[in-house]
C-alpha cells in the first residue's frame, strides 16, 4: 500500500512510555514514579533501576497510589502512576476527581492497555470509556499518542507541564511512522496530510489505520486531510474547524466508545460553531471480547477499511 | 466539637508550622484532614492560629467564600493543602507527603486525622498496609474515636471491632490517647507518639472523644453530625463555652 507515511520498525506505545519515563527522569530530578504491580507490564523497570529512591512500588492498591501520588506533589514532586487504563481510571475515580484533579495536583496519570487491542485478556480490562470519564474532570489534560515515539514524546512532555494529565497507550507492537525525537506540544493538532475532500481526525492506535485509509481512499480519487489529534482535552478547535471549513465533512476515529470519547468532543466543536457531515468510527455502545488485535478492530468496525466506508458516507451527505 | 483539644493542641503547640502558608510546606509539619466534614473546626482553628481572618469564618458555607462546606484547596485559603470530603483518602495523600518529605531529606513530621465511621473505606486499609511496608517513621495518624456516624452508633452500623489490634497487625505502632477532650491528655499523647517517631514504623493515635463534647445537650449522640443549630440553640451552646464569646 503507498501510504503517505512508513514504517520499517512495529513497538508498543507503553514502551514509548517507560522509555520517556527514564529520559524524563533523567532531565528532572523531580520525577517520581508509582506503580500497582505492573513494573513489567509498564515498562518502568529502567526507570525504578536507574532511581530506586524515586520509586515507589504500591501493590494491587490503586485508589492508596492515587492519593499517595497527589501527596508526593506536596513537596515538589512530579509523580507518575503506572498501571492498565481500566485501574487508571474506573477504578479510582473519585481518587482522583477529589485528590488531583480538584486539587489541581501535579499528578501524571498514565495508563497502558487502554482499549481493544489489549487483545485476549478480554472485557474486563478492554476499556473504552476512560477518556470520557477523564475528560469530564475539570483541570485534567487528555492525551492519546498514536505510537512508540509520539508517546515517548508525550511522557517527556508532560513532566514539564503543570497540572493533572491523563495519558493513555497501549499494548500491542504497533507500526512507528511518527518522527523520532519529535516536539510534543500539548493540545495542538498535527496535520499529518493536507487534503480537500474529507477530514479524518484520528487519536491513538487509530491514526495508523487512518493512513492507510488515505492510500485507498487517494487510489480511488478521493483527497483526504488526516489530523492527528493526540491531545484529546484541550482540544485544538481552530485546527479541526479550519480543516472542516476546507473539507466540508469529516469522520472521526479512535479506539474508544462513541459516548465521551474523541467523537463527541469533534461533534460538540462542529455543531456549535459550523455543522457538517460528521461519521463516527469507534465502539458503538458496547464491551469488548477477547481475540487478536487485529480480528478485534476488525469484529468492532474499527480499522482502515471502517475509515474509507466511514469518509466516503461522510462525502455522500456534503 | 469532639477534636476540639485535638486541633488547638497540634497548631498551637505540637506542631511545627508556619502561618505564613506555602502549599509544598518544606521544613514544618504537615497536617491533612481526611474527614473533611469537621472542616468547621479546622477552619476556626486555622483563622486563630493566623492562616486567615478569624472575620472570614462567617463566610463559611456561603456564596463565593474561600471556605467552602468541605475543605477546597481552589479557592487557595492557607492552611489546606488538599481537598476531602470523600472519605477514605487523607491517608493515601498523607503517605505521599510523607515520601516527599524522605526523598527532600525534610526531618519534619506529617500529621493526617481520620474519622471512625471512615474506617469502614477499603481504601484506608490499602493505605494501612502501605505505610509499615515503606517504613514511613515520619508519619502520625490519629482516628476520632468518637463511635458515632450519621446512621447511629459505629457499632450497630458496621462495627470496627479492635482498631488497636488491626492497626497493630498491619505493622503500625499504635497508642491510645484515653481522655481525647481533655487537653493535658490530648498533649501527652501527642508527645508519646512524636517519641516513636524515626524507628521504622508509622505511628497511629487512637483519640477517644466524645462527640459534641462541652455542650451538654450535643455530646455524645450522633444527632447533630450534620445538623447546625439554630439560633436558641446557639445561644444555649455559646452559653455553655464562654471562652468561644466575643471573638466570633
Amino acid at each position: 500500500m503507498d501510504t503517505k507515511y512508513t514504517y520499517t520498525e512495529k513497538k508498543d506505545t507503553r514502551s514509548g512510555f517507560g522509555d520517556g519515563l527514564l529520559e524524563a527522569g533523567r532531565r528532572n530530578e523531580n520525577v517520581v514514579a508509582l506503580c500497582a504491580d505492573l513494573i513489567g507490564s509498564l515498562k518502568m523497570g529502567a526507570f525504578q533501576k536507574e532511581f530506586p529512591e524515586r520509586f515507589f512500588q504500591m501493590g494491587i492498591s490503586e485508589a492508596n497510589m492515587i492519593g499517595a501520588a497527589a501527596g508526593l506533589t506536596i513537596g515538589g514532586k512530579i509523580p507518575f502512576t503506572g498501571t492498565f487504563a481500566n485501574f487508571s481510571t474506573g477504578r479510582v475515580y473519585d481518587q482522583i476527581r477529589q485528590s488531583v484533579a480538584y486539587s489541581e495536583k501535579n499528578v501524571k496519570i498514565c495508563a497502558s492497555h487502554a482499549g481493544l487491542t489489549l487483545g485476549e485478556d478480554g472485557a474486563t480490562h478492554q476499556i473504552l470509556e476512560d477518556i470520557g470519564m477523564m475528560k469530564m474532570l475539570p483541570n485534567m489534560t487528555v492525551i492519546n499518542p498514536c505510537d512508540y515515539n509520539q508517546t515517548k514524546a508525550a511522557t517527556i512532555a508532560i513532566a514539564e507541564h503543570e497540572g493533572p494529565v491523563y495519558l493513555r497507550f497501549g499494548r500491542p507492537k504497533w507500526p512507528i511512522f511518527t518522527p523520532e525525537n519529535q516536539e510534543f506540544e500539548i493540545g495542538k493538532a498535527w496535520k499529518m496530510i493536507e487534503g480537500t475532500d474529507v477530514t479524518i481526525f484520528a487519536t491513538g492506535h487509530l491514526v495508523w489505520e487512518a493512513v492507510e485509509a488515505e492510500a485507498i481512499l487517494r487510489a480511488e480519487g478521493i483527497s483526504v486531510e488526516l489530523i492527528n489529534i493526540h491531545t484529546i482535552k484541550p482540544l485544538d478547535i481552530e485546527a479541526i474547524l479550519t480543516s472542516v471549513a476546507k473539507t466540508g465533512c469529516a469522520v472521526s476515529a479512535e479506539e474508544h466508545q462513541f459516548n465521551g470519547g474523541l467523537n463527541d468532543s469533534i461533534a460538540q466543536t462542529l455543531i456549535r460553531n459550523q455543522p457538517a457531515p460528521l461519521e463516527f468510527v469507534g465502539v458503538d455502545d458496547s464491551f469488548g471480547e477477547s481475540g487478536k488485535p487485529e480480528e478485534l478492530l476488525e469484529k468492532y468496525g474499527l480499522n482502515a477499511k471502517n475509515i474509507v466506508e466511514a469518509a466516503k458516507k461522510a462525502i455522500s451527505r456534503k | 466539637m469532639g477534636c476540639t483539644e485535638f486541633f488547638v493542641a497540634l497548631y498551637f503547640d505540637q506542631m511545627t508550622n508556619n502561618s505564613d502558608f506555602n502549599l509544598d510546606g518544606p521544613g514544618e509539619d504537615l497536617f491533612f484532614l481526611s474527614n473533611g466534614h469537621i472542616s468547621p473546626v479546622w477552619y476556626s482553628v486555622l483563622a486563630r492560629s493566623g492562616y486567615f481572618k478569624t472575620s472570614e469564618l462567617k463566610t463559611f458555607r456561603k456564596l463565593n467564600s474561600r471556605l467552602q462546606g468541605h475543605p477546597a484547596t481552589e479557592e487557595r485559603l492557607p492552611g489546606i493543602r488538599i481537598a476531602s470530603g470523600s472519605l477514605g483518602q487523607g491517608l493515601s495523600v498523607g503517605i505521599g507527603a510523607a515520601f516527599a518529605k524522605k526523598i527532600n531529606k525534610d526531618d519534619k513530621t506529617v500529621y493526617v486525622l481520620m474519622g471512625d465511621g471512615e474506617q469502614q473505606e477499603g481504601q484506608i486499609w490499602e493505605a494501612a498496609l502501605s505505610a509499615p511496608h515503606h517504613k514511613l517513621d515520619n508519619l502520625i495518624a490519629t482516628i476520632d474515636l468518637n463511635g458515632q456516624q450519621i446512621d447511629g452508633p459505629t457499632k450497630d452500623i458496621i462495627n470496627l471491632g479492635d482498631l488497636k489490634a488491626k492497626w497493630e497487625a498491619f505493622g503500625w505502632e499504635v497508642i491510645d490517647t484515653e481522655h481525647g477532650n481533655d487537653m493535658s491528655g490530648v498533649v501527652k499523647g501527642l508527645e508519646k507518639a512524636k517519641s516513636l517517631l524515626g524507628k521504622g514504623k508509622p505511628v497511629m493515635n487512637l483519640l477517644h472523644t466524645e462527640m459534641g463534647y462541652g455542650v451538654d445537650f450535643m455530646v455524645g449522640t450522633h444527632k447533630w453530625h450534620g445538623v447546625a443549630p439554630n439560633d436558641e440553640q446557639l445561644e444555649n451552646a455559646l452559653g455553655q463555652l464562654k471562652e468561644t464569646l466575643g471573638d466570633y
